[in-house]
């Protein structure tokens, strides 16, 4: 379970974050939108330990999660999130090298073997077989995707963490990027914060919904206040829900929905 | 079609590459015909015929004086000066410039000092290493090595830092130590920037190595044409400063090759020089 308790971001005197509190059960999928420029990528970051808190903390199963990127939270950026000089394949053995050699970080004998196993079924799922030798610069943008999220997968964190990870990529690659993501949730059941640009994606994708957006707005002093939560809305979460066979007893009533959907689109275009 | 259109074709491009070197070479031709011309015995322009037989006397022939072949005697002298020299400026500039980019402890610590020292006019410190370390091998490296290692060890440090944050954090979340991730993300990635800086600190290492050949030597490209100035052997050092740029011009591309060679992920895409 992981708990978010009153956190709030600001820069010098501007306010990016009010007060953000929330609790997300184990195995969750949480999507995040909202404006750009809104504080969702800087929620992210805080949550991912890459920044610190102005204020407020962060709790993994009631223990406040170290101030720096661990193991527990993975993490997918839209860019640079393989490692440019290391093939595909190098690039899914190298958690287990990290793992196996605090000195060289390379994966040797029957560690080598669990990791290489791993790493075949993982380019096998997301398509990459054929592609095994090629550096990141000769993969397309979804081959890259597909390759940072079977990386982050590669040593199961409990926590993953997507920054806007399709953005980037075509409508029909993001669509089997979807399944793909899905697919990955269900069978390691890790919680999931994803933001993103695309409200039907957060819709498909999500059991829950966080819109992001300021509560007051100061024309004079546009950094007087930051964003927080403004919508909580759990979700059908289509996609995810229905092929688990599960009703979604609290999910959000169609008006409730409708009015968050109304309000975001508005947010954000807006921007 | 505009001129900035206009695309040479493969064979003009070679005559046109080579037509510099050509006009030189003919203007020189002429203008040593004139001279000699007028005196037999003029040194200024030296025929091409007398350069080829000075390389045939410091190239083939052993020196009367000492029996050494002078010209490869001197190349190899300068060479593992320029080669000592320029390793301990890259094992500097992997030492320090890395951590430099890395770790904001070492940064504040140093930061603001290399960026110090690398003012420093290195041939300034010339007199001070022959006072120190006297006229031997020493101060020669020592000045290479303090004329390129301060930028290359900034070079390499911003090398580090342009790396982008997310590479790093996404270490990080795969469990890698600041060792780990200095080792199996930044240093690998920062290698072919070393050898780019490499290539950048020979231009001024050449500088560095000549003047103090110059200036206190008994054997080496640099000390030979300063040598020879004194009779006006015009017939040697020519040839001595074509075969000095050829060296350099070889060394540059021999490392660009390395670069493609052992980090062929570094070429990919844009073109690199």
């Amino acid at each position: 379970m992981l708990t978010i308790q009153r956190l709030t971001m600001s820069y010098g005197n501007t306010r990016v974050l009010e007060p953000i509190s929330l609790t997300l059960s184990e195995g969750a999928f949480a999507t995040i939108v909202g404006a750009s420029g809104c504080g969702k990528s800087t929620f992210l970051r805080l949550v991912l330990g890459q920044e610190q808190p102005s204020s407020g903390a962060i709790l993994l199963d009631g223990a406040p999660l170290p101030p720096e990127p661990t193991q527990a939270r993975g993490i997918v950026f839209q860019r640079y999130s393989v490692f440019p000089h290391l093939t595909a394949w190098q690039n899914l053995l190298l958690p287990h090298g990290i793992a196996s050699s605090p000195l060289t970080g390379h994966v040797r004998g029957a560690d080598r073997l669990a990791a290489e196993g791993r790493a075949r079924a993982l380019l096998e799922r997301t398509g990459l077989t054929a592609a095994r030798d090629r550096y990141p610069a000769q993969l397309s943008g979804g081959m890259q995707q597909r390759l940072a999220l079977a990386q982050a997968l590669m040593r199961e964190p409990r926590i993953l963490l997507l920054d806007e990870p399709f953005g980037a990529l075509d409508p029909g690659v993001r669509l089997d990027m979807h399944d793909l993501l899905l697919e990955f949730w269900r069978e390691f059941g890790m919680t999931i914060l994803m933001v993103t640009h695309d409200l039907p994606e957060a819709f498909k994708l999500g059991t829950r919904l966080l819109v992001f957006d300021k509560l007051r707005h100061d024309e004079q002093a546009p950094e007087a206040f930051g964003a927080t939560i403004t919508y909580d809305l759990p979700i059908a979460g289509a996609a995810a829900t229905a092929a688990l066979g599960q009703s979604a007893p609290d999910a959000a009533s169609e008006t409730e929905i409708t009015n968050a959907t109304a309000a975001t689109a508005r947010f954000m275009e807006r921007t | 079609m505009r001129l900035l259109n206009r695309q040479v074709s493969r064979p003009v491009g070679l005559v046109l590459a080579a037509a510099p070197f050509v006009v030189v070479i003919a203007v020189y031709m002429i203008a040593s015909e004139a001279r000699l011309a007028e005196n037999a015995a003029d040194k200024l322009l030296p025929a091409l015929e007398t350069m080829g037989r000075a390389i045939q006397r410091v190239a083939f022939e052993p020196s009367r004086r000492t029996g050494e072949y002078l010209l490869w005697q001197d190349t190899a002298a300068s060479l593992s000066r320029i080669g000592i020299g320029i390793g301990i400026s890259v094992t500097l500039a992997i030492m320090i410039g890395i951590p430099l980019g890395l770790i904001p402890m070492v940064r504040t610590t140093l930061g603001g000092f290399v960026a110090t020292v690398s003012l420093i006019p290195p041939i300034t410190i010339l007199p001070i290493l022959f006072i120190v370390a006297g006229l031997g091998e020493v101060s020669k490296i020592a000045l290479i090595t303090l004329g390129t290692a301060p930028v290359m060890i900034r070079s390499i440090a911003g090398a580090v830092e342009e790396l982008p944050r997310e590479l790093i954090v996404k270490a990080q979340t795969l469990g890698a130590s600041t060792w780990q991730v200095l080792v199996r993300v930044v240093l690998p990635q920062v290698l072919p920037k070393l050898i780019l800086a490499a290539r950048l600190g020979l231009v001024p290492a050449w500088i560095f190595l000549i003047s103090a050949e110059a200036i206190a030597s008994t054997e080496g490209l640099g000390y030979r044409i300063f040598l020879v100035r004194r009779y006006l052997a015009m017939d040697v050092i020519l040839p001595y400063v074509a075969w000095i740029t050829f060296l350099a011009f070889a060394i540059d591309r021999i490392l660009l090759w390395l670069s493609h060679r052992l980090f062929p992920w570094a070429h990919l895409g844009a073109k690199a020089g």
